[in-house]
C-alpha cells in the first residue's frame, strides 16, 4: 500500500479542541446534553454552581472531567476512568455468580443513611473528592449491603452523578448534533431523527465536488451536515420561499472550516427559478442575510449562557448569497441533487419548481413529518413522468441496552422518524430506436 | 463514479463509450452496463444498441424494437447495491447510510473494513471519504477480493480503496497503527479481530461491528467491555401510492356509514333509499408487502482517550 495516497487527517473537524470551538457536553452519560462553545469565560452550570470550561482547551474531543471541589470553587479535571471503574460488565470477568440477595428486607423510610447534608458539605470544605464523598456515602448506608448487586451498582451511580458530576467532551458532528435534538429539542429538527437524517445524505448521494441544492427549514441542521459531507468542495446551495432566508442557527455548532463555510450558498427560490427560465432580474442583496449568521443568539440546547464572542472566537460566516457567476453555472449543469426538509411547506408545490433545476439523473430525497404531502407529490410526479425509482420510506430504529443477563431494547423506543420520498429525476426527451 | 475533482460533477454531460451506467428497468429490476458502441443489452423488454445510448444524456429513456423501455442512469452507490443486491444478501441502504453518520466519516477520512463481501458497503465508504481520504478493506476469500478489485476499477473507485487478503486472527498492517478514524466489521468471529481493530484506530476513533445473531452481538461486547456505546437495529419501510375513487354510502338515517363527508351534493335516486355516491379520487399510502426484515444488529464502541 502506498503510504502518500493515504491521508490521515480530514479537511476540517480537527480532533483537538481550541479555543472559541462548539463543544457538546455530555453531562453524567447522556442525562443533559448541551453545546457550548469554549471561548474565553464560557462557563457550564452542574447544579448549583458554576464551572470554567477552560480547561477544556486543547483537550482531545472524547475526553472525560470530572467535577473536583477546590479550594477556589469547583473545577472540571481530566479524568481517566481505570478498566475497574464504571460497568458492572467489567466483573465479567469471573463467571456471573447466582445472586442470593433481593430486596425483600429493604424499607423505604429515608431513614438508611447516616451521614447529613452538613457533614458532606464539611467534607466537601476538607477537599474530600467526589469519589470519596460517594464511598463515605455506601460506607454509612444501612440498607446497601443488603442490596442486591444490580441495586448497589444503580445506588453507586445515582451518588457518583450527585457529588461527583463527570462530563464528556464530545465532538460535534451532524451524528452528535442531530441525536442530541432528536432527544432534546426535537421540534427544532422537524423531528427528524439520526437515521433519518443519514438516509436523506445517502439517498441524495451526497459526496466530494457535488453541487447540492437543499431547502432547509429545520434550523440549519441539515445544510449543514450536507456541507459537512462535502468537505471543502462542490456547493451547497440552501433556498427558500419569500424574501427572508430561515435561521441556519444549528450550522454554527458544526465547526465547519472556513473553505467549508465558503461554499455554503443562499438564493431566494424566486431568485433561481427566475434565472433558470431565462429571465435574468437585479436582485436585491438581502443585507439581513448575511447577519443572520453572526447573530449571538442562545442556541443552546440547555440554560448555559453563552457569554458574547470576542471577534478571534466567532465562526466563519457561511451563507452568502449566490454569486450570479455560480447561478449561471448551475443554470447550464443543474444541481447534482435536491434535498428537502420543510415540514410546514407542501412538498408538491416545492418539487415542481425546483426539479426542473436538477441536472437529469439526479436523485432527490424529501422529508415529512407525515405520509400524504408525500403520498400526493409521488402521486403527481408519477402522472408528470418526472421521475423514476419513487419511493416512499418509513426508518425505523431500535436501541438495546447490551449488559450481563439485561440485553434487551431499550425501554423507550422512537416511533417517529418521518417519511423520505426519494426518486431519480429523468430526461424526458422520448427516444426511440427505430 | 462522477468523483473527478477536476471535472465537478457535470449530469448533463453524455453518455459515452467506456462510461459505466445503470439499465432501470423497474424499481427492484436493473443491470450495470458497460457502454461499448458494438455490443447490446438484451432482456426482457427486447434488446438495446448501446450505440443508440451514446451522445444522449442520462436519464434518457430508451427504446427497443418491442416498444418497451428502460431508462439509462447515472450511477450512485445507492443503485450500485440495488444492483448488487440482486446477487446476494448484502448490508444495504439503512444500514450503510447509518453506520456512515455514525462513524463520522467525512472526506479525508481513513476507514478500514473486514470483510470486504461483495463491496456494496465499500463502495459508499468511498464516497464519503473522497477525494483525499482512503478505505482499506480486507477479505479472507482471495476470490472474492480480486472480484472487488475489478468491481471497484469498472465503477471508476479504485483510486481510493485498497482490497488486501487477511485471514482470522492475522492483524491489520502495522503500519497503520493509531491512524483509522473508523473501522468496520462484518465478520463471523468479530470479537477475534475487535482487539486488532483496535490497535488502528485513533483515539476516540469508531468501531462498527455488523452481526445478524445476537449471540455474536453479546460475545462482542464482552471484548468492548466499557469502550461499548450502542446497539442498535435499523429498518427501512416501503409505502406504495395509488389513487381510488371511494364508495361513500348514505344510509337510511341520512348519516354517512363508511367514510369521511362527499363532496358531490346527495342526489335522490329513484325509488331507492339507499343512496351510493362516488367521492372525487383520493391519493392513498399504505405499507408495501416487499419489506426487508433483520438484516443485522450493528454495534458500535470508541477508542478510548488517554
Amino acid at each position: 500500500m502506498s503510504q502518500n495516497k493515504v491521508q490521515s487527517e480530514p479537511i476540517q473537524n480537527p480532533r483537538v479542541t481550541w479555543e472559541g470551538c462548539s463543544v457538546l457536553l455530555d453531562v453524567n452519560n447522556g442525562d443533559r446534553l448541551l453545546f457550548a462553545r469554549l471561548s474565553p469565560g464560557a462557563t457550564l452550570k452542574i447544579g448549583n454552581k458554576n464551572c470554567s470550561l477552560h480547561p477544556l482547551v486543547g483537550c482531545p474531543f472524547g475526553s472525560l472531567f470530572q467535577v473536583e471541589n477546590k479550594k477556589e470553587g469547583p473545577n472540571l479535571c481530566r479524568f481517566v476512568p481505570s478498566t475497574e471503574d464504571n460497568h458492572v460488565q467489567e466483573k465479567g470477568d469471573c463467571p456471573i455468580k447466582k445472586e442470593t440477595k433481593d430486596n425483600r428486607a429493604i424499607i423505604d423510610n429515608n431513614k438508611a443513611q447516616s451521614l447529613s447534608g452538613e457533614d458532606i458539605d464539611a467534607m466537601r470544605r476538607h477537599g474530600a473528592t467526589g469519589d470519596e464523598i460517594v464511598e463515605a456515602l455506601i460506607a454509612n448506608s444501612a440498607t446497601f449491603e443488603k442490596k442486591t448487586s444490580f441495586s448497589q451498582e444503580k445506588y453507586r451511580l445515582r451518588k457518583q452523578k450527585k457529588y461527583a458530576p463527570r462530563v464528556l467532551l464530545r465532538r460535534p458532528t451532524s451524528f452528535s448534533i442531530c441525536e442530541a435534538y432528536f432527544k432534546k429539542y426535537p421540534i427544532r429538527i422537524g423531528f427528524m431523527r439520526e437515521d433519518t437524517l443519514s438516509l436523506l445524505l445517502s439517498m441524495a448521494n451526497v459526496t466530494a465536488n457535488s453541487d447540492v441544492l437543499v431547502v432547509d427549514m429545520v434550523g440549519g441542521i441539515l445544510t449543514g451536515s450536507v456541507a459537512e459531507r462535502l468537505g471543502g468542495s462542490g456547493y451547497v446551495c440552501n433556498t427558500y420561499l419569500g424574501s427572508t432566508p430561515p435561521p441556519m442557527d444549528i450550522m454554527r455548532m458544526f465547526n465547519l472550516n472556513y473553505e467549508t463555510c465558503m461554499r455554503v450558498v443562499r438564493c431566494s427560490l424566486n431568485d433561481l427559478c427566475s434565472v433558470h427560465n431565462g429571465i435574468f432580474e437585479q436582485f436585491d442583496q438581502h443585507e439581513d442575510s448575511s447577519n443572520a449568521e453572526s447573530q449571538t443568539s442562545q442556541t443552546t440546547v440547555s440554560e448555559t449562557t453563552i457569554p458574547s464572542v470576542s471577534k478571534s472566537c466567532k465562526p466563519p460566516k457561511a451563507g452568502e448569497n449566490a454569486s450570479e457567476k455560480l447561478l449561471k453555472l448551475w443554470k447550464e449543469n443543474g444541481f447534482s441533487s435536491l434535498i428537502i426538509a420543510a415540514p410546514e411547506l407542501d412538498a408538491w408545490s416545492l418539487v415542481k419548481d425546483l426539479l426542473p433545476v436538477l441536472s437529469y439523473s439526479a436523485p432527490f430525497a424529501i422529508y415529512h413529518q407525515c405520509l400524504e404531502p408525500l403520498a400526493t407529490c409521488m402521486h403527481n410526479m408519477q402522472l408528470g413522468k418526472m421521475a423514476i425509482g419513487l419511493q416512499i420510506s418509513e426508518p425505523w430504529l431500535r436501541e438495546y441496552q447490551v449488559l450481563p443477563s439485561r440485553t434487551h431494547p431499550c425501554m423507550q423506543m422512537s416511533a417517529f422518524g418521518g417519511y423520505i420520498l426519494s426518486g431519480t429525476r429523468i430526461h424526458s426527451n422520448l427516444f426511440s430506436s427505430e | 463514479m462522477l468523483v473527478d475533482p477536476t471535472k465537478g460533477i457535470s449530469l448533463t454531460r453524455c453518455i459515452r463509450v467506456g462510461d459505466l451506467v445503470v439499465a432501470y428497468e423497474r424499481h427492484d429490476t436493473m443491470k450495470a452496463v458497460k457502454v461499448c458502441d458494438s455490443l447490446v443489452l438484451q432482456n426482457r423488454f427486447g434488446v438495446f444498441k448501446h450505440l443508440d445510448w451514446i451522445g444522449n444524456p442520462f436519464g434518457t429513456k430508451v427504446f427497443s424494437k418491442k416498444g418497451r423501455f428502460v431508462y439509462i442512469l447515472a450511477p450512485t452507490p445507492e443503485l450500485w447495491t440495488l444492483v448488487l443486491s440482486q446477487r446476494t444478501q448484502i448490508l444495504y441502504i439503512a444500514d450503510i447510510s447509518f453506520v456512515i453518520m455514525y462513524l463520522e466519516i467525512v472526506p479525508g477520512c481513513l476507514v478500514f473494513e473486514s470483510g470486504t463481501g461483495i463491496g456494496s458497503l465499500t463502495t459508499s465508504l468511498s464516497r464519503a471519504v473522497a477525494p483525499t481520504g482512503h478505505v482499506c478493506t480486507f477479505d479472507f476469500h482471495e476470490q472474492r477480493v480480486a472480484s472487488a478489485r475489478e468491481d471497484f476499477e469498472r465503477v471508476g473507485v479504485s483510486h481510493l480503496i485498497t482490497v488486501g487478503v487477511r485471514v482470522q486472527g492475522e492483524g491489520f498492517p502495522d503500519e497503520f497503527s493509531g491512524r483509522a478514524h473508523s473501522v468496520f466489521l462484518d465478520l463471523s468471529q468479530p470479537w477475534l479481530a475487535i482487539p486488532l481493530a483496535g490497535k488502528m484506530l485513533k483515539p476516540d476513533g469508531i468501531l462498527c461491528s455488523f452481526s445478524p445473531c445476537i449471540e455474536q452481538v453479546q460475545r462482542s461486547c464482552e471484548t468492548l467491555r466499557s469502550s461499548f456505546t450502542g446497539l442498535v437495529e435499523v429498518l427501512l419501510s416501503t409505502y406504495e401510492v395509488r389513487e381510488e375513487k371511494i364508495n361513500c354510502f348514505q344510509g337510511y338515517e341520512g348519516g354517512s356509514l363508511v367514510c369521511p363527508p362527499c363532496k358531490k351534493k346527495q342526489r335522490p335516486s329513484e325509488g331507492s333509499n339507499v343512496q351510493k355516491n362516488l367521492c372525487s379520487p383520493v391519493v392513498m399510502a399504505r405499507p408495501s408487502g416487499e419489506d426487508r426484515d433483520h438484516t443485522g444488529y450493528m454495534t458500535f464502541a470508541r477508542l478510548r482517550c488517554l
